[in-house]
This record gives C-alpha cells, sequence and structure tokens, in this order.
C-alpha cells in the first residue's frame, strides 16, 4: 500500500486533462485545470507524510515527529497559485464571451485583430 | 482536429505519461517514509530560533520568506490583470459612477432569511479572518489564508445586500492602496533589515518574551500582517471587477 496515494495522484491528474482536452466549455475547462492542480496538493503532502507523524504545530504540544512543514508551505503557495490563475482565466473567459459570444473552445479558432 | 481525433491522441499520451509515473514512484520511499532531514531541522530551528510554533508560517515568512515574497507579488500582478483584461472595452460603456447607477436601480427583494443569514455571519468572519491572520506565527493561518477570510466578510455584504453597500465599504480607491501598501510592506521589510546591517528580510525584530504568543517570532508576525491585507485587498479587486462585469458593464 506504500505507493496507493501516488496511484491516487495520477488518477486525479488524469481526469483533470480527460476534462481539458475534451471540455465544450472554458468555464467548465478551467475547473478541470483546478482538478489537475489539486493532484500537486496530494503529490505534495503524501510525498511529505510520515507514519504516525503530527502537523507541524507547536503551541500545545511539546517537539514530537511530524509531518514535513516544507511541503505544506509549498502547498500553500500552490493554492495561492491557484487562485490567481483561476481568477486570470475566469477574466479571459468573460473577455472572450463578449468578442466571440460563445464559450465553446472549438468557436474560437478565427481570432480577430 | 476532431473530438475523436483529439480523444485518441491524449489517450495514448496519458498511457505513456501513466506507465512512466508509475515507473517512477517506483523509486520513491514508500508513503509514510519521508526521508528528508530538512523538515526535522525547521522543526527546531522555527521553535527554538524564532519562538513560532506555526512552523509552516515560519517557513513562509521567514526560512522561505524570499520565496514568499515572489509569490505574493503573483498575486498582486494577478489582481492587476484582471483589471487589465476587465477593462472597458470601445464598444461598451461603463456605467459612470457605480454608486449612482445602483442608487436608480430598483432594490432586489432578497430573501430575509439569506439577508439575515448574511448580515449576522458577517461580524464573526471578520473577527476569524483578523484572528487568523494575526495569530498565524502560533496556530494554523496566516495572512494568506486570513485575508482570504476577510474578503469573505465583505462579500457577505454584497450576498445579503446590496452591490451599493459592497461598494461603498470596498471602494476602488481604498482597495488600490491597501493592496499596494500591504505589497510594498513585505518588500519594505525586508529592506528594513537591510538598513540595520543584515541580510534582506533576516528576522531582525525582536522575538518577544516566550514562544507561542502573539507578539513573538518578530518579523514573522509583521509579515503575515502585511500580506493579510494584501491578500484581502487583491481578492476584493477580483472579485469587485467580476461583478462589476454583470452589474455595471452595458454591452
Amino acid at each position: 500500500m506504500t505507493w496507493y496515494p501516488f496511484v491516487v495522484v495520477v488518477w486525479v491528474l488524469a481526469v483533470g486533462l480527460y476534462g481539458i482536452v475534451t471540455s465544450r466549455h472554458l468555464v467548465h475547462q478551467i475547473l478541470c485545470l483546478a482538478v489537475v492542480q489539486s493532484s500537486t496538493y496530494l503529490l505534495l503532502l503524501a510525498v511529505g507524510y510520515r507514519t504516525g507523524g503530527v502537523a507541524p504545530y507547536f503551541s500545545d504540544i511539546p517537539p514530537s515527529r511530524t509531518v514535513d512543514p516544507v511541503v505544506a508551505a509549498l502547498c500553500l503557495t500552490d493554492v495561492v497559485v491557484e487562485a490567481t490563475v483561476t481568477a486570470l482565466l475566469l477574466a479571459i473567459a468573460i473577455q472572450a464571451h463578449k468578442r466571440f459570444g460563445t464559450l465553446d473552445p472549438d468557436e474560437l479558432r478565427q481570432f480577430r485583430g | 482536429m476532431t473530438a475523436r481525433q483529439r480523444q485518441v491522441v491524449f489517450l495514448v499520451a496519458m498511457a505513456g505519461l501513466a506507465a512512466l509515473y508509475l515507473a517512477a514512484i517506483g523509486g520513491l520511499p514508500g508513503f509514510g517514509h519521508y526521508p528528508g532531514a530538512y523538515g526535522d531541522v525547521v522543526d527546531s530551528v522555527g521553535v527554538a530560533a524564532r519562538k513560532a510554533t506555526d512552523v509552516v508560517t515560519a517557513v513562509n515568512f521567514d526560512i522561505r520568506g524570499f520565496d514568499t515574497l515572489g509569490e505574493e507579488f503573483i498575486l498582486f500582478a494577478a489582481a492587476t490583470g484582471v483589471s487589465v483584461v476587465l477593462r472597458a472595452l470601445r464598444e461598451e460603456r461603463e456605467a459612470p459612477a457605480p454608486v449612482e447607477e445602483a442608487a436608480r436601480r430598483r432594490e432586489r427583494s432578497r430573501n430575509a432569511a439569506v439577508r439575515v443569514a448574511c448580515m449576522c455571519s458577517v461580524g464573526p468572519t471578520v473577527v476569524v479572518g483578523w484572528n487568523i491572520v494575526s495569530h498565524g506565527q502560533v496556530n494554523p493561518g496566516g495572512g494568506f489564508q486570513g485575508g482570504v477570510i476577510l474578503a469573505t466578510a465583505v462579500l457577505l455584504v454584497y450576498l445579503g445586500g446590496q452591490f451599493l453597500t459592497f461598494r461603498r465599504i470596498s471602494p476602488a480607491d481604498l482597495l488600490d492602496a491597501a493592496e499596494g501598501a500591504g505589497a510594498a510592506g513585505f518588500a519594505l521589510i525586508g529592506v528594513g533589515a537591510l538598513a540595520v546591517g543584515s541580510a534582506y528580510l533576516a528576522n531582525v525584530l525582536p522575538l518577544g518574551p516566550s514562544r507561542g504568543v502573539v507578539d513573538s517570532s518578530g518579523t514573522i508576525a509583521l509579515i503575515s500582517f502585511v500580506v493579510g491585507v494584501e491578500v484581502a485587498a487583491s481578492m476584493l479587486v477580483i472579485v469587485s471587477e467580476l461583478l462589476e462585469q454583470t452589474l455595471l458593464v452595458k454591452p
């Protein structure tokens, strides 16, 4: 079972990528990208996990064996990046809808200047 | 390329990726057996040398502080980017003054239960947000998480009330100023360390009397505060730009 969480990671990645490839709606596509990005949270936290480790917060416990705090900090960075990427892509989707009148990626082929 | 062809190409590529990935995880240390010593070092350094009992915040705002400066500017750039992308296009007009436009609009009747629930949640949400921002060095939390909660409190005013009220308590000028001050604050705290002869973003402030209290951990608490201001303002800039698209912009 030591590999099981890593298989879940690639499954989430594959599901998200499949959604992006087959999507017929830009907002749906952006949410699929968020799913792809959640696989990186899972990967980071799975890599840093240690059996029996507690969360790295010591306000009410003595120093003890913890899960890795560095990947938890990286995970926070990951969440911030995902939020910003989603916001920016949604803004672009709004403008695409204004310009082309559709949110179907296949209808966006004709880019006008 | 038809949808069918695209799916075939994807499935072939995904099968290759999955094969390589599964081969690669065979070489990883097993789940639960992370071998890195860095985390243990940070655990002891963060608590003993920085008097911060939240090691994740200590990593983010001190030990790895320079990276987090970049991370904060990603958020700053994204909020700016959303404003630029959603600027008024040539053929559309934006209502001249949001306040006047909103005042003329007949107030949409909202469900009384929604209004009461939202309004009752605003105060507690602000308290929780500030608590998370100001106790990031002690308990789970910090500027990024608390900032989002603070922005949620303002958004609750929109959900339970009117866009006009939302705009009045978060005017665009104030948001821009808070966003800029938050981002600049982080960078200037680093410069402050240079001014007293240390390295950039070094923790030069007094670490406080004991670990696990609000006034401990020196610059970690201060950076957490300015990041909280920046994140709350950036989130509100993004949200209000998106709201204005439906409420104010006329095609």
